[in-house]
C-alpha cells in the first residue's frame, strides 16, 4: 500500500490526502453517537405497525375499538383514516403507487395494515393484538416465473384496467447487431454459451433499522422529522409534494445512521404514519421498526432472474452478449433509480471487455412480496450486471477449456481505448484493466495456486480459484440524463472560512458510516491547506445544508466530493485576490503553495490561508466588486459517471463430505483513482467483500408457497461474521478520472459489486470434477452438496423434498 | 425493538423457593435461566408467560461442575462457558468441549445454561445429543422430592420434556467409565447458527472391543436424539472402517429429517451418516489414546 508523503497538521493528521483516524469515531467509540432512537422529546408518543400475516388477502373488515379503548393508546390509524387525508397511497420512486396502510387488500406478508400510537412502545405493541382484522385469503403469486401466466392472480387490481402482473419491458443495446454477431460466431466455428442464473433477493440489513420521530408543531405548523434517511433533501421535497405540506415548514434531520446500504433511500409507510400520528395527536411520535419488520417489509435488493448468451471465437475472442432478465419487483414497483433507467444501470452488463455487440431485455413483474429493489450497495443494479458477465465469462472459459484469467486478459479493454464507449452506450472515463488484473494474479500467485489445485484434485480434494473483473459506474449523475422523481442529481455545497481560519463545510449528502466527516474535511484540507481537524463537516439537516440528492450509488465522493473541491477552489481564488491586495502585488504574481499564497520568486513574501481569512473579515480595503468574507457555495453537476474498476481473486476449499465452503483467501485490487483517506477506502472495500461473501454463501430472502417470508430474522437471514471471511489481501492501482476535479472515483460499492462472482466462480471451479457449470447463490452447504449430486436447488423458493 | 407482553417477575432464592413459586403461580409461570431461548420467544410473543421466575440467584447453588463418586455432575445453572472452560469435562468427555465450541457464540455461551438448553428441548439443541450419547441422567426435583431420568428419556417431543410444570432440572450426571472416547461433529450454515445436522459419538473400549457406544444425533429428527441402531451395530465389535460405515449407515437410515431452508431431508440424512462416521473415527482414536 503506498502512502503519499504529505505534510502533517499539529494534531498529526495529514494536510490533505492520507491516512488518518476518522474524526467521527471519537463519539462512536465512546457510545456518544446520536441515532434516531436516541431522540427523546417531551411528550413523545410511540407508534407500532400491525402487519399482514398473509401475502395476498382481501380485507373484509378492521375493528379497532378494543385497541382504542386501551388506556395508553392515543390513536389508531387505518387505511380508512388515511383515505380521508388522501394519504392511503403514496408514490414510489418508480412512478408507481404503494399503499401506506392497506385499504382494499394486503399484497405481501408483512404489509402495513394499521398504526397504533401509544404512550410507550410496549403499550403500542400490546394494542396491536387488540385490533381485529378479518381477511379473505387470495391465491398468491410467489414464483416470478409464473407471474405472467394467464391464470396468475392479479395483484394490482387497484390500478384501473390492470389484468396481469406485468410492470414493464425495457431494452438496451442493438438486438439486430447482437443476433448477427451470434450467427457470425457460429458460422465461423466459434462457440455460444447460454446460462440461466438468479441473483436472489437479498436484504441490505443495516444494523440500525429504519425509523423516525415526527414532530408537527400545531402552533408554528412546522414539521421536524428525525429520520435515518440517506437522502434528507429528496425526502423533504417528496413529503412536500405528496402530503401538500409547505416545503419551508419541513425540516428533515438525519442524525447518526447505523448503516444504510440503500435500505434507507425510500420513504416507508411508517414514516408517513408517524407524521400523521403527530398531526392527529399533536405530540411527537417515534416509530422504530424492529429487526423482523426491517427484513420483511423494507426495501430488498436484487431478485433478477437472468439468462445470458455469450458468443466467442474458438480461440476465445468475445463477440457478443445477450441477456434476458425477469425482474421480480414485489407488490409495488418501488425500485430506486434515476427516472430514465427502469432497470437501473443494468445495461452496463457488457463488463470490462472489448466487443461490439450486446443487447438486453428486462421484463419486470409484480409478485406477492415486499417492494423495494433498492440500491443495496449495487450502484443501481451494476451488481447484477457484473455477476452476469463474470459468471458467463467463466462458463465460456469452461466451454473453451481455457484458463479464466487468460480469457479475461485476452478480452479486456486496453488502456489506450479510453474513453471507451460500450455497445450499450456508456462512456468509461479511464482505466488500465490489464495492469489491475496482472497485479491481482501476481499477488495471488496464480500459477502456483493452479498447480496446488491440480495436485489436490488428483487426491479428490476440492479447491477452487475464482476471478472477477468489474467495472463500476458511480456518481449519478449528469442532470440532463439523471433525476429521481424529477429532481436532477446535482449536489450543492457551502464552505465558510471563519475569521480565525477554521472552516465549516455544509454537504447535501448524508453519511451512514462512510466517514464523510473525515473525508470531506480532508478534501478541504487538500484544497486549502487547513488541517482536517480545523474543518467541521455539517450534514444531515435540511435547514442547515444545501440541496442535493443524498448518499447511495457510491455518489458522495464523485458528486459531493467534487462539489467540495470546487467550493474550496472558489475560496482559494478569492483568497488570492485578498492576498494580492494585502501584499500589494498583482494576482498574476502569486503562486499557491499548500496553505499559502506567495509571491513568485519571493517565497518569504506570502500569506497563509488563516491570515487571509482574518484579512477577509477585516477592514482591509478590497478591490472594486470584491465582497468581504471568505465563503463560497457551489452546485456540482457531474459531466459523466466515474468508472472505478478492480480485479478480484477468491480461493476456496470445499469439504466434499458436507458441502461446506471455506474462503481461504481473497485478493482485491481496486482502482478508484487517488485515495483521499486510504484507510477509509480499505474499510469500504473490507465491508463490501464481507457483503459479497455473505451474498455468495448465505444471504437470501426466500418465500414459501404461501408467500411467507422465510428470511424474517437473523436466525434465517444469515449475515457473515469474521469467522467466514479471511484476512483480505488488498492491492491498488491509481487511474484518475479525467473529469473529476480530484480525479477520484467512488468506491463504496466496488467490493459488493465485484466480489460475489469471484466467490461463486471459485466454488464452481472447485466443483468442476462434478460436471456442473452453475448453481445459484447462496452456496450454502446444502446447495453445494446438492450441486455435487448434479441437482442444484432453486434458492428463491422454499426447499421441498 | 421487539418487546414482550406484560408479565410478572419473581426471583427465586433457592431451589425449594423456585419450586414453591412454580406451585403457587401455576402453569403459566416459567423459569428463566440464561434467557437466551426464552426471552427471544417472549419478545416475539411466541411465549407469553404470566410470571417469570428468575433462577439466576441459584447460580452458586446449581452452577458447579464436579466429580461425585463415579459421576461427573453438572449443575443446571452451569453456563455453556463453564462447561467449555472445565478441564475435568475436557479430560473425561471431550465431546462436550467439541459441542460447546460450536454452540452459538461467546455472548450466548456466557449466559446460556445447561439446564435451559436441555429444557428448551429444541430439536437442534446440541447438548441433548452429546449428553444422550454419554448415557447421562437428568436429576429433576419437585416438592415431592427428586427423581432421575435418562437424558434420552427427557424429551417427549420438540420443545417438550418430562419435567413437570412445578418441577425443575437441577443436575446432570454423566457416568465415568473406563476406556471412553468421544467426539462431536456439526455442520452449520455459519458460525453461531443452529445445526443443519450434528452427531455425537461415544465409545467405551475394552481390550480392543467396543464394549458400549452412544450415538447422539441432532436436528435430524432422531427419536430421543439417539440412534440405538447404530449403537447396536457397534457394540461388541472391534473398530474398523466397515463397522464405522455400518454404524453410519444405520444412523442415516434411522433418522427422520425434515426439509427446511437449512437443506433438503436427503442432504440431512447424508450428513447424519457422514458426521456419525467422522465423530466415531475421532471418538475411537481418543479412546485409543491418540490425539484427535
Ligand atoms: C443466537 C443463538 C444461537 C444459538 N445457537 C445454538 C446452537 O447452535 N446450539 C444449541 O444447542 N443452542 C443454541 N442456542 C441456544 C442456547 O444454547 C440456549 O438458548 C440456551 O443455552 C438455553 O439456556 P438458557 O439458560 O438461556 O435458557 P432459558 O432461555 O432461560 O430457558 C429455556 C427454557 O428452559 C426452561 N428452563 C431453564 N432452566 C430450567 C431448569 N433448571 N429447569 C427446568 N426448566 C428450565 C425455561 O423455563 C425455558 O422454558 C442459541 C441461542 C442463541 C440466542
Amino acid at each position: 500500500m503506498t502512502d503519499t508523503a504529505v505534510p502533517t497538521s499539529a494534531a498529526g493528521n495529514p494536510i490533505g490526502f492520507g491516512r488518518m483516524l476518522r474524526k467521527e469515531d471519537v463519539r462512536f467509540v465512546r457510545g456518544h453517537g446520536n441515532y434516531v432512537d436516541d431522540v427523546q422529546l417531551p411528550g413523545m408518543l410511540h407508534g407500532a405497525i400491525l402487519r399482514s400475516p398473509y401475502a395476498h388477502a382481501r380485507i373484509v373488515s378492521i375493528d379497532t375499538s378494543e385497541a382504542e379503548a386501551h388506556p395508553k393508546v392515543h390513536a389508531v390509524i387505518t387505511g380508512a383514516t388515511l383515505e380521508t387525508l388522501g394519504l392511503a397511497w403514496m408514490p414510489t420512486l418508480s412512478y408507481d403507487t404503494q399503499a401506506v396502510l392497506a385499504t382494499d387488500k394486503v399484497r405481501f406478508h408483512g404489509q402495513e395494515v394499521a398504526f397504533v400510537v401509544a404512550e410507550d412502545r410496549y403499550s403500542a405493541r400490546d394494542a396491536l393484538n387488540l385490533i381485529d382484522v378479518e381477511y379473505e385469503p387470495l391465491p398468491v403469486v410467489v414464483d416470478a416465473k409464473k407471474a405472467l401466466d394467464a391464470d396468475a392472480a392479479v395483484i394490482r387490481d387497484d390500478k384501473d384496467g390492470k389484468t396481469d402482473n406485468h410492470i414493464y419491458d425495457w431494452e438496451a443495446g442493438d438486438a439486430v447487431k447482437a443476433d448477427e454477431a451470434f450467427a457470425a460466431a457460429l458460422a465461423d466455428g466459434g462457440v455460444v454459451v447460454e446460462q440461466e442464473m438468479l441473483y436472489p433477493r437479498s436484504h441490505p440489513a443495516p444494523m440500525e433499522t429504519c425509523g423516525t420521530v415526527a414532530h408537527m408543531d400545531p402552533i408554528t405548523g412546522k414539521l421536524v422529522l428525525w429520520s435515518n434517511t440517506q437522502a434528507p433533501h429528496a425526502h423533504r421535497t417528496v413529503y412536500a409534494m405528496v402530503a401538500g405540506l409547505p416545503e419551508h415548514k419541513i425540516q428533515v434531520i438525519a442524525p447518526d445512521i447505523g448503516g444504510g446500504f440503500g435500505n434507507k433511500v425510500p420513504i416507508y409507510p411508517g414514516y408517513v404514519c408517524s407524521i400523521v400520528g403527530s398531526i392527529v395527536t399533536k405530540r411527537p411520535v417515534k416509530w422504530m421498526e424492529d429487526r423482523s419488520e426491517n427484513l420483511m417489509s423494507t426495501g430488498f435488493a436484487r431478485d433478477y432472474h437472468m439468462k445470458g448468451r455469450i458468443a466467442a471465437t474458438k480461440d476465445g475472442k468475445i463477440l457478443g452478449l445477450q441477456v434476458d432478465v425477469l425482474a421480480d419487483h414485489g407488490a409495488f414497483h418501488a425500485t430506486a433509480q434515476p427516472t430514465n433507467y427502469p432497470a437501473g444501470f443494468f445495461h452496463i452488463f457488457t463488463g470490462s471487455y472489448d466487443y461490439g455487440a450486446a443487447h438486453c431485455k428486462v421484463t419486470a413483474v409484480y409478485t406477492n412480496k415486499a417492494p423495494g429493489g433498492v440500491a443495496y450497495a449495487c450502484s443501481f443494479r451494476i451488481t447484477e450486471a457484473v455477476y452476469l458477465v463474470e459468471r458467463i465469462v467463466d462458463c465460456l472459459a469452461d466451454e473453451l477449456g481455457m484458463d479464466p484469467a487468460e480469457l479475461r486478459m485476452k478480452n479486456l479493454i486496453q488502456p489506450e481505448q479510453f474513453p471507451y464507449t460500450t455497445p450499450t452506450g456508456w462512456e468509461y472515463d479511464s482505466g488500465d484493466y490489464p495492469r489491475a488484473l496482472q497485479l491481482a494474479l501476481d499477488m495471488a500467485g496464480y500459477e502456483e495456486l493452479r498447480r496446488e489445485q491440480a495436485e489436490k484434485r488428483a487426491k479428490g480434494e476440492l479447491m477452487g480459484i475464482g476471478i472477477s473483473f468489474f467495472t463500476e459506474g458511480v456518481g449519478a449523475g449528469p442532470r440532463k440524463h439523471m433525476d429521481i422523481l424529477g429532481l436532477g442529481m446535482a449536489d450543492g455545497c457551502e464552505l465558510r472560512i471563519h475569521p480565525t481560519g477554521k472552516a465549516q463545510i455544509r454537504l447535501s449528502v448524508q453519511t451512514q458510516g462512510q466517514g464523510h466527516e473525515t473525508t470531506f474535511a480532508q478534501i478541504v484540507s487538500h484544497q486549502l491547506g487547513i488541517p482536517p481537524e480545523d474543518v467541521e463537516v455539517i450534514h444531515g439537516d435540511t435547514d442547515n445544508t444545501p440541496f442535493g440528492l443524498g448518499t447511495y450509488g457510491s455518489r458522495s465522493t464523485p458528486v459531493s466530493g467534487a462539489a467540495a473541491a470546487v467550493v474550496a477552489e472558489r475560496v482559494r481564488e478569492k483568497a488570492k485576490i485578498i492576498a494580492a491586495t494585502a501584499l500589494e502585488c498583482s494576482v498574476d504574481d502569486l503562486e499557491w503553495e499548500l496553505g499559502r499564497w506567495q509571491v513568485k520568486g519571493d517565497p518569504d513574501n506570502g500569506k497563509t490561508i488563516q491570515e487571509l481569512a482574518l484579512l477577509a473579515h477585516s477592514s482591509l480595503e478590497l478591490p472594486e466588486g470584491v465582497e468581504g468574507h471568505l465563503d463560497a457555495s457551489a452546485v456540482y453537476n457531474p459531466p459523466n459517471l466515474t468508472y472505478p474498476f478492480g480485479a478480484y481473486i477468491c480461493v476456496v476449499d470445499i469439504d466434499p463430505g458436507t458441502g461446506m465452503v471455506k474462503v481461504r483467501r481473497f485478493i482485491a485490487v481496486d482502482d478508484c483513482g487517488p485515495r483521499i483517506n486510504p484507510m477509509i477506502v480499505e474499510g469500504q472495500v473490507h465491508g463490501g467483500l464481507v457483503d459479497g461473501i455473505g451474498m455468495a454463501l448465505m444471504e437470501v430472502i426466500a418465500f414459501d408457497e404461501n408467500g411467507t417470508c422465510l428470511g424474517g430474522s437473523y436466525m434465517d437471514y444469515l449475515l457473515p461474521t469474521p469467522m467466514e471471511v479471511p484476512m483480505f489481501e488488498l492491492g491498488e492501482t491509481v487511474t484518475p478520472s479525467p473529469h473529476h476535479p480530484l480525479g477520484c472515483k467512488g468506491v463504496g460499492e466496488s467490493a459488493t459489486v465485484g466480489s460475489p462472482a469471484a466467490v461463486v466462480n471459485a466454488v464452481m471451479d472447485a466443483l468442476k470434477p462434478y460436471g456442473v457449470r452453475h448453481a445459484d447463490m447462496p452456496l450454502t452447504p446444502a446447495q453445494v452438496w446438492m450441486t455435487m449430486q448434479g441437482r442444484p436447488l432453486r434458492t428463491d423458493l422454499a426447499f421441498t423434498d | 425493538m421487539q418487546v414482550p407482553a406484560p408479565f410478572g417477575y419473581e426471583r427465586a432464592t433457592s431451589v425449594d423457593h423456585a419450586i414453591q413459586l412454580l406451585e403457587q403461580l401455576g402453569p403459566e409461570a416459567r423459569l428463566v435461566a440464561g434467557g437466551h431461548s426464552f426471552i427471544p420467544m417472549m419478545k416475539l410473543r411466541l411465549a407469553q408467560p404470566e410470571h417469570v421466575i428468575d433462577i439466576n440467584p441459584l447460580a452458586a447453588e446449581l452452577g458447579t461442575i464436579s466429580i461425585d463418586g463415579s459421576d461427573l455432575v453438572i449443575g443446571a445453572m452451569a453456563r455453556h462457558n463453564d462447561l467449555l472452560g472445565s478441564a475435568v469435562v475436557g479430560e473425561h468427555f471431550p465431546v462436550l468441549h467439541d459441542a460447546e465450541r460450536v454452540i452459538a457464540d461467546p455472548v450466548v455461551r456466557n449466559r446460556g445454561t445447561i439446564g435451559g438448553s436441555l429444557c428448551q428441548a429444541d430439536p437442534a439443541e446440541d447438548l441433548s445429543a452429546a449428553l444422550s450419547a454419554l448415557h447421562a441422567t437428568a436429576v429433576i426435583r419437585g416438592s415431592g422430592g427428586t427423581r432421575t431420568v435418562a437424558v434420552r428419556e427427557l424429551h417427549t417431543g420438540p420443545y417438550e420434556t418430562v419435567v413437570g410444570d412445578a418441577e425443575m432440572l437441577t443436575h446432570i450426571r454423566v457416568p465415568i467409565r473406563n476406556g471412553c472416547g468421544s467426539a462431536y461433529e456439526k455442520v452449520e450454515r455459519r458460525v453461531g447458527d443452529w445445526a443443519i445436522a450434528a452427531a455425537a459419538a461415544a465409545v467405551w473400549m475394552d481390550g480392543g472391543i467396543i464394549s458400549d457406544a452412544g450415538i447422539g444425533l441432532c436436528a435430524v429428527g432422531a427419536e430421543h436424539f439417539v440412534s440405538t441402531d447404530a449403537e447396536a451395530v457397534l457394540r461388541g465389535q472391534a473398530p474398523s472402517d466397515d463397522v464405522i460405515a455400518a454404524a453410519a449407515a444405520a444412523a442415516a437410515a434411522g433418522c427422520n429429517p425434515t426439509t427446511d431452508q437449512r437443506g433438503p431431508a436427503e442432504y440431512k440424512r447424508h450428513l447424519a451418516g457422514e458426521l456419525t462416521a467422522r465423530a466415531l473415527r475421532r471418538a475411537i482414536a481418543r479412546a485409543q489414546g491418540a490425539a484427535a
